[in-house]
């Protein structure tokens, strides 16, 4: 059964004040109400004046993902009863959106895909419901108008998805497509809201609203696929309704409140003038998106498609890889060590690249290519450094921690019959008779195993051709 | 130092006032301790604004609104917030939630409004000028019932910002006074532009008021003198142009046929407007608080049924009617292409003539309870909303009377031509007291 699936993403655009009013946007750690005056608290008499930046922002958005901007956009008014909702309206974008008709190339179930937009639109962010007293039953609940006001856009997908899987990676190349705009901060908490319609082919669609996160959606979306196979297999009718998830139990639940269709009422916003959005779209300027930055890692840093989509798929990544020094950049083993050593490591520990101190990963990658240390230190180095961040927000300098550690490379000279490398080669091949005659018996995997006994006595210090070098000289009698 | 404030205990006979301010801070500037009545819809700092209306009781706004800025900045006292219909909505100040106000010319009639409250007070003599707001006629219609002039200047001349909304995309605030001359005055004290209101425009009045009338061309819409026009009205107004034409103008009849649809125009605009902007009336910010105690729909709905007054409710249901999915082309979209039509007229008007005049108000001023049903109520806008539908600036100056009750006559003028309207006032006036 094919799976249909169209997107509704609400971001928050990373501006410094809120959409109609001056007040900073950065609430998050500020006491309940304390970023709000008379525009964004709705005071009666109020009038909502446009943040520009609000505006070219949502132009950048509109430009990256291939829209067409009409010559006027207006804003309306969508009326509703909540009270998060000030004014009793909110002002968002209905018949003359922003922007419409865009597309976004994604890496889909077979292949490149490329997902139409429907449109783009802005809109202000109501404020925020706080229940207290369980959240079931609360006792009572506490409105929190810091948030009324935040600009945020709708990016509307056609139902061009056909997979949880597609839905997500489309949503993870929106969000690098944001962030390389410099538009959209994903870390921040509620940055990003998704609703998303689905159905199986032939069957009514559903639309699952609250979904919070990247992750979620591709769980909600699963969920939701098998309910409705189940359904359908025992020969239930799939309803057009609309369900909410609860991320916490990665199920979607029906949501009965709706008594009734709500009819929005809009009508155009007679408090702002239309804006004329076409020539202001063709004077802005985007940066280098994703996609050209992932070609421009394949020709010039000569990295295999995989590892310049991996390396290019998150801004602040990108930015790094593009911070290193130019002979580090073309070689594989750099491309390798960043897109799966660190980025692993990140993910292993739920972290991410932000906050990280990056300087300290490019010296780490210096001292690794200087062949200072080996390569299995380095990532011995990377995890306790991570580690070091994870407990207490910051770490050691790279060098610091090599040495705390003792991982430095230990070198083998040439004749030497005193270097360490030398000492443990002879200690193993002392400890190891048998795998000494196997190798006179001309068993290769024998050699390995000495290597690997070499290595355990150098706690991994020991450069692996050195230990390989020594181990030859010693077993072939040259000495 | 403390600051300068003058003594304000009127003799509010005719219930002009919500309430007054007896020792009202004011400065140095053009308006220096001059008092000034401002209407109740119109927001100030530390003093509480109610629109007249019970679910704003208590409400104290923590700021000024722009045209109060600009008075205080000017020296003015603000001495009281005067009655109205609630939120603007009547033509007689009867709607008042509080108490109705009486006209000073004679007290068994209506002031007229909804900015009756500053009428009578500037009628009565407690203050020599008044802010008013002008929606469908609120400035114009008190004006001429109690003998006073107002105008309501262009769309975008005056802000909005602080002005408690009833059809935004219709209303200004504008000066009432007793003669042109101190109507210019507050005018050029209150316009100019506002970045806070996005739909003000950069075009500030600073004006000296010319009585020259030759050579002026006043159109007369045939329409402003057709059915539901009082002929002794008509005929004073008639009176008021032939004066005109004496001193120079040049007097031309024409038509204004979008005049059929303007009424129904400006009834749904205006309903649909209110119906949105007063839903954040809802117990959870201002005004007597909804009931925590029961679910959120049920508490906000009883506030609101409590809180509003009847024709209130009347036309946010009305409002809510014609924004409703299905409805809208029928009633909103209509409503704008009839607009439209309105402000064609207006332009092809204004090819051909300069200004256009006839009678603010059908009638005299009404008795009390005498419009008990609200079409008839209504149908006496028919003259006044057509400078709103178009936003073009319209002045109500005292022309004559019926059996001792004051006619006004009405001049419009071409967007943004604020002064040429005065200046016709103002030459009427001088010409009708030489």
């Amino acid at each position: 059964m094919t799976v249909i699936v169209g997107l509704e993403i609400h971001c928050q655009l990373d501006t410094a004040t809120k959409l109609f009013c001056g007040c900073s946007t950065d609430y998050r750690d500020d006491p309940p109400n304390s970023h709000v005056c008379p525009v964004c608290l709705g005071l009666p008499g109020s009038l909502p004046k446009v943040n520009k930046k609000a505006v070219e922002y949502a132009l950048k958005v509109a430009k990256a993902l291939n829209c067409e901007v009409p010559e006027e956009s207006e804003f309306s008014r969508k009326n509703y009863f909540y009270p998060d909702l000030d004014k009793g309206y909110q002002i968002t974008q209905y018949d003359k959106p922003l922007a419409v008709c865009g597309y976004l190339d994604i890496e889909g179930d077979e292949g490149e895909k490329r997902v139409r937009i429907t449109r783009v639109h802005m809109e202000e962010d109501p404020g925020r419901l706080v229940h207290k007293g369980g959240a079931d039953r609360p006792k009572y609940t506490l409105v929190d108008y810091n948030r009324a006001g935040i600009p945020l856009i709708e990016i509307v997908t056609e139902p061009d998805l056909r997979s949880p899987k597609e839905a997500r990676r489309f949503l993870n190349k929106l969000r690098a497509t944001l962030e390389y705009l410099g538009v959209f901060d994903s870390e921040k908490e509620g940055s990003l809201r998704v609703d998303a319609n689905i159905s199986l082919a032939g069957s009514e669609r559903v639309e699952v609203k609250n979904i919070t996160s990247y992750k979620g959606v591709e769980k909600a979306l699963t969920f939701e696929v098998t309910r409705q196979k189940n359904a359908i297999r025992r020969g239930q009718k799939i309803v057009r309704e609309t369900r909410h998830f609860v991320e916490a139990r990665g199920v979607t639940t029906s949501s009965r409140s709706k008594e009734m269709e709500q009819d929005y009422r809009y009508f155009p916003e007679p408090d702002l003038r239309p804006l004329r959005v076409r020539d202001w779209a063709e004077e802005i300027e985007i940066p280098e998106l994703p996609d050209s930055r992932k070609q421009r890692f394949i020709d010039d840093y000569g990295l295999s498609p995989t590892h310049a989509a991996t390396l290019t798929g998150d801004w602040q990544i990108a930015e790094f890889y593009d911070s290193l020094p130019a002979d580090l950049k073309v070689s594989t083993a750099t491309a390798t060590w960043v897109a799966d050593t660190l980025l692993g490591e990140l993910n292993y520990r739920d972290m991410s690249i932000r906050g990280v101190p990056l300087d300290h990963f490019k010296e780490l990658l210096i001292i690794r290519q200087s062949g200072d240390i080996t390569e299995k230190a380095a990532v011995e180095v990377l995890r306790s450094l991570l580690d070091q961040i994870r407990e207490s927000g910051t770490c050691e300098l790279p060098r610091q921690c090599i040495g705390r550690l003792g991982l430095f490379a230990i070198a083998a000279t040439e004749e030497g019959a005193d270097d360490p490398v030398t000492a443990a080669a002879r200690e193993a091949i002392a400890e190891n008779p048998q795998a000494v005659a196997d190798f006179g018996t001309g068993k290769k995997e024998a050699l390995n195993f000495l290597v690997g006994q070499v290595m355990r006595k150098t706690r991994g210090c020991a450069k692996p051709g050195d230990v390989n070098r020594v181990l030859t000289r010693l077993l072939s009698g040259d000495e | 130092m403390p600051g300068r404030t003058i003594s304000f205990h009127p003799d509010d006979r005719y219930a002009a006032f919500l309430r007054t301010i007896p020792e009202a801070p004011c400065g140095d500037g053009r308006l220096a301790a001059v008092p000034v009545a401002v209407k109740d819809n119109i927001s100030t700092a530390g003093i509480e604004t109610t629109c007249a209306s019970r679910i704003l009781e208590g409400y104290v706004p923590p700021y000024d609104a722009t045209v109060v800025e600009r008075l205080k900045k000017a020296g003015a006292a603000i001495v009281g917030k005067t009655n109205m219909d609630e939120f603007g909505m009547g033509t007689t100040t009867e709607n008042s939630a509080f108490w109705p106000t009486k006209n000073p010319v004679d007290p068994s009639r209506v002031p007229g409004g909804s900015s009756g409250g500053s009428a009578a007070a500037v009628a009565a003599g407690l203050v020599p000028l008044a802010l008013g707001t002008d929606t469908g006629g609120s400035i114009r219609c008190p004006a001429a019932f109690c003998g006073i002039v107002g105008l309501k200047p262009t769309y975008g001349r005056v802000s909005r910002y602080g002005l408690i909304a009833y059809a935004n995309s219709l209303e200004q605030i504008g000066p009432m006074a007793r003669t042109v001359a101190d109507v210019n005055l507050l005018m050029e004290v209150i316009a100019g532009h506002d970045p806070r209101d996005s739909t003000s425009r950069d075009c500030p009045y600073h004006h000296a008021p010319d009585p020259e009338i030759r050579g002026v061309r006043i159109g007369v819409p045939e329409e402003f003198f057709g059915e539901g026009v009082d002929p002794r009205v008509a005929s004073v107004v008639w009176d008021a142009i032939s004066l005109l034409e004496r001193k120079g103008a040049e007097v031309i009849t024409c038509r204004m046929p979008s005049m059929a649809y303007a009424l129904a125009a400006y009834y749904v605009t205006c309903t649909s407007e209110a119906s949105s902007n007063l839903a954040r009336f809802d117990g959870v910010r201002y005004g007597p608080p909804a009931d925590t105690k029961k679910p959120w729909h049920e508490a906000f709905q009883e506030r609101r049924r409590e809180g509003f007054g009847e024709e209130v409710r009347r036309r946010i249901m009305l409002g809510t009617f014609a924004l409703s999915s299905g409805y809208y082309g029928k009633y909103y979209a209509k409503a704008q292409a009839a607009r439209n039509n309105v402000r064609a007229d207006f332009e092809r008007l204004f090819r051909e003539v300069d200004v256009l005049a006839g009678p603010t108000m059908p009638t005299v001023a009404f008795r009390f309870g005498e419009k008990s049903d609200p079409l008839s109520m209504y149908l006496s806008d028919i003259l006044t909303v057509p400078a709103n539908l178009a936003g073009v600036p319209a002045i109500s100056v005292p022309c004559g009377k019926v059996e001792g009750l004051p006619v006004g006559l009405q001049v419009m003028g071409r967007w943004m031509e604020d002064e040429r309207v005065v200046d016709v006032a103002y030459a009427f006036e001088q010409g009708g007291s030489a």
